[in-house]
């Protein structure tokens, strides 16, 4: 019932790492028994979680996967703390911010949570450099030390010396990294990725994975919510939903994708 | 802190430059609004600066006594070549009010048209016959020579003192002291005196203080007695004395005197209207009444231009939270709570009313020199105005910005994220 997920980070991420006890890695995110439901019409409630339990582990790299209607969607607005549970914990850095207000919420989303959209969403009137300092602007932090910090993102990212273009003269593969860079600017706990690479060509897609596997190095956890199996194998676990509940999870670094448990309630 | 919300004003402006005809528009509603707020005004301010200047001249703790021609009934004008008009005040009601306030300057005056003459400069005139007082409770100054002395009334010297313009009229070229004027046909009279210049409105007998030669009173009865011949209607009239200006201590004691001078008056004077009292603080807090009102009434049309700007404002917010709806999905993800949003819209909102006010003022102030240009209608810009109408500008943005910002505030992050 419990997702384990290894991976400590290793020296070469790409390659297979061999499951390790991981008991003593901090649990970053964890649902507890999570349902969502929307209450459409007098005896209308559609049950999009449904009792839905899983952890994500400090230096995971975990796909969510799951056909459409299957909760995903729902899912990823409550890790992302864009959404409450109907009931249920959910636990970021292990506190419960399922009962949490609108302020609180945001300032959860502000520091734990790292962002990375399908479209990439930058503010297009924005340059790169500014577009990266919008996280620490609300959280009063902007001055000389995020420029630092945005030039050295940036470079890690592979953007380079773009910090005052804007979006619009940037590749679409340059955007999402520049949205890459944006999510790690406060640090955060995890990565949340959501479709990350559905608006781009697959040479692109294969960077940005790249990418993601290289940013394992320094021991960032990744969750990337997708309906692309190609992108799901890149992970080290994929967590299947399916009617609102965990299907499965698959340790794709076995070499025979068996079923594992599914996580039911 | 300061940092962040010169930031703030600063990306501000850059999204308002996504769509710069649009702002421009928006701006000049402002613009013109807080314009016409400060034309409006400053017309409004000159208009009765003028009015206010000459009340404020006659003196705010003076009550004004003035002789005045009674209606002429029929059976008077009957026999009017034969008979001599008598009206007006008396030497000795002056000696009654000074006895009443002992405190007060009591001045008297007579007035009468003669023509002047130096050498070929000629001027016809108003002659005024008064006292020393006269200078102090006018407020005027001398600008050379002296003023009238009481040894001069005492020897009913024949002295003058002329006003500015009447001295400049007769001497042109050389300085008057110490020279002679003719006064009518036989009296002469040694300039001793030349006033400072004063621009005054004329005083109620048509003629300005820089027109009229001052002489003794007791020497203006001596020489020219106290029955004039009125020009116009060719007959001769018996008065003493023109005015009794009173000048009390305070404005306190103004209401109250004048309304103690009626009641005494009032017995001598029953049978013809042939007087008449003016507080000249009284007309101020009239006139300064219909200015505020006035003042009011401007204000509250130019008001409505801006409140029409205000609604500019606001629907051009409605439009950009809509539009960037997508926008605000985003920041609120990356951490921004409802409060940073209601800044960042209000900001917008209030650095696009700024800027027309800021170039309201401008265009305000210089409407006012236009006007006095090429209409020549006295106009005064108050600095408090200028406050005024860009503390309403900045207000109404910042008034009519509360509510798209509210609504870009309060939706729902997923909903704003998916937005297209």
């Amino acid at each position: 019932m419990v997702v384990k997920a290894p991976a400590a980070p290793s020296a070469a991420a790409t390659e297979t790492v061999a499951p390790v006890s991981t008991d003593a890695l901090p649990i970053i995110a964890e649902f507890v028994d999570v349902h969502r439901h929307y209450v459409m019409g007098k005896d209308n409630v559609v049950r999009a979680l449904n009792g839905v339990s899983m952890q994500v582990k400090k230096g995971d790299y975990l796909a969510i996967m799951g056909r459409s209607g299957s909760g995903k969607s729902t899912m990823l607005n409550i890790l992302g703390a864009l959404d409450r549970p109907t009931s249920g914990e959910y636990r970021v850095g292990g506190r419960d911010v399922s009962k949490l207000d609108d302020d609180d919420l945001s300032d959860v989303r502000g520091r734990e949570i790292g962002f990375i959209f399908q479209s990439f969403n930058l503010i297009p009137q924005l340059t790169v450099l500014e577009n990266l300092e919008v996280p620490l602007f609300y959280q009063g932090r902007v001055g000389p030390e995020s420029r630092k910090k945005a030039e050295y993102l940036a470079d890690r990212v592979g953007l380079g010396r773009r910090l005052e273009h804007k979006p619009m003269e940037l590749s679409g593969g340059q955007q999402q990294r520049v949205a890459i860079a944006r999510a790690l600017m406060n640090d955060p706990l995890f990565l949340l990725a959501d479709e990350a690479t559905g608006n781009l060509d697959s040479n692109t897609e294969k960077e940005i994975l790249d990418l993601f596997d290289d940013l394992r190095k320094d021991a960032v956890t990744i969750v990337i919510v997708t309906h692309n199996p190609k992108v799901a194998e890149r992970a080290d676990n994929t967590l299947w939903l399916r009617d609102g509940k965990v299907d499965r999870l698959v340790d794709n670094r076995l070499a025979s994708s068996a079923a594992g448990d599914g996580g039911h309630p | 802190m300061i940092a962040d919300t010169l930031r703030m004003v600063r990306l501000g402006l850059k999204s308002l430059l996504l769509h710069k005809l649009r702002s421009t528009l928006t701006t000049a509603g402002i613009l013109f609004g807080v314009a016409s707020v400060i034309a409006m005004l400053a017309v409004g301010e000159g208009a009765s600066a003028e009015t206010l200047k000459q009340y404020r001249d006659m003196g705010v703790t003076n009550v004004l006594l003035r002789s005045k021609k009674p209606e002429e009934t029929q059976q008077s004008s009957s026999n009017s070549m034969m008979s001599i008009l008598g009206y007006g005040l008396f030497y000795q009601e002056a000696d009654r009010i000074q006895n009443l306030l002992p405190y007060a300057t009591v001045v008297r005056t007579r007035e009468f048209q003669r023509g002047l003459v130096h050498g070929e400069n000629w001027a016809s005139t108003m002659i005024v016959g008064t006292e020393v007082p006269f200078l102090t409770v006018t407020n005027m100054q001398v600008h050379e020579g002296r003023w009238l002395t009481e040894l001069d009334l005492q020897r009913m010297s024949n002295v003058c003192v002329l006003g500015s313009s009447l001295a400049r009229a007769l001497f042109p070229l050389e300085s008057p002291i110490g020279q002679t004027v003719l006064v009518g046909i036989e009296d002469r009279f040694e300039i001793v005196g030349i006033l400072e210049y004063q621009g005054r409105a004329a005083s109620p007998n048509g003629t300005t203080l820089d027109e009229c030669a001052f002489i003794p009173l007791s020497s203006s009865r001596r020489r020219f007695g106290d029955t004039i011949r009125n020009p116009s209607t060719n007959r001769y009239e018996n008065i003493e004395l023109h005015e009794i200006k009173v000048k009390l201590g305070s404005m306190e004691e103004v209401e109250g005197t004048a309304g103690v001078l009626e009641h005494m008056m009032r017995p001598a004077h029953a049978s013809k209207k042939d007087y008449e009292i003016t507080v000249p603080l009284e007309l101020l807090r009239k006139a300064e009444a219909t200015q505020r009102m006035f003042n009011l009434v401007l204000a509250v049309i130019a008001s409505i231009s801006l409140l029409v700007g205000g609604i500019g404002i606001m629907n051009v917010m409605l439009a950009t939270v809509t539009e960037r709806t997508r926008e605000i999905g985003i920041r609120r993800a990356l951490g921004a709570k409802k409060k940073h949003i209601v800044q960042q819209f209000l900001v917008e909102a209030g650095v696009l009313s700024a800027l027309g006010g800021v170039a309201g003022v401008g265009l305000g102030v210089l409407v006012p020199f236009g006007i006095e240009k090429w209409f020549n209608q006295p106009t005064s810009i108050q600095p408090q105005h200028v406050l005024l109408a860009f503390g309403i500008s900045a207000l109404v943005g910042v008034v009519f910005g509360i509510y798209p910002a509210w609504r870009a505030a309060n939706m729902d992050p997923v909903e704003a994220l998916r937005h297209e």
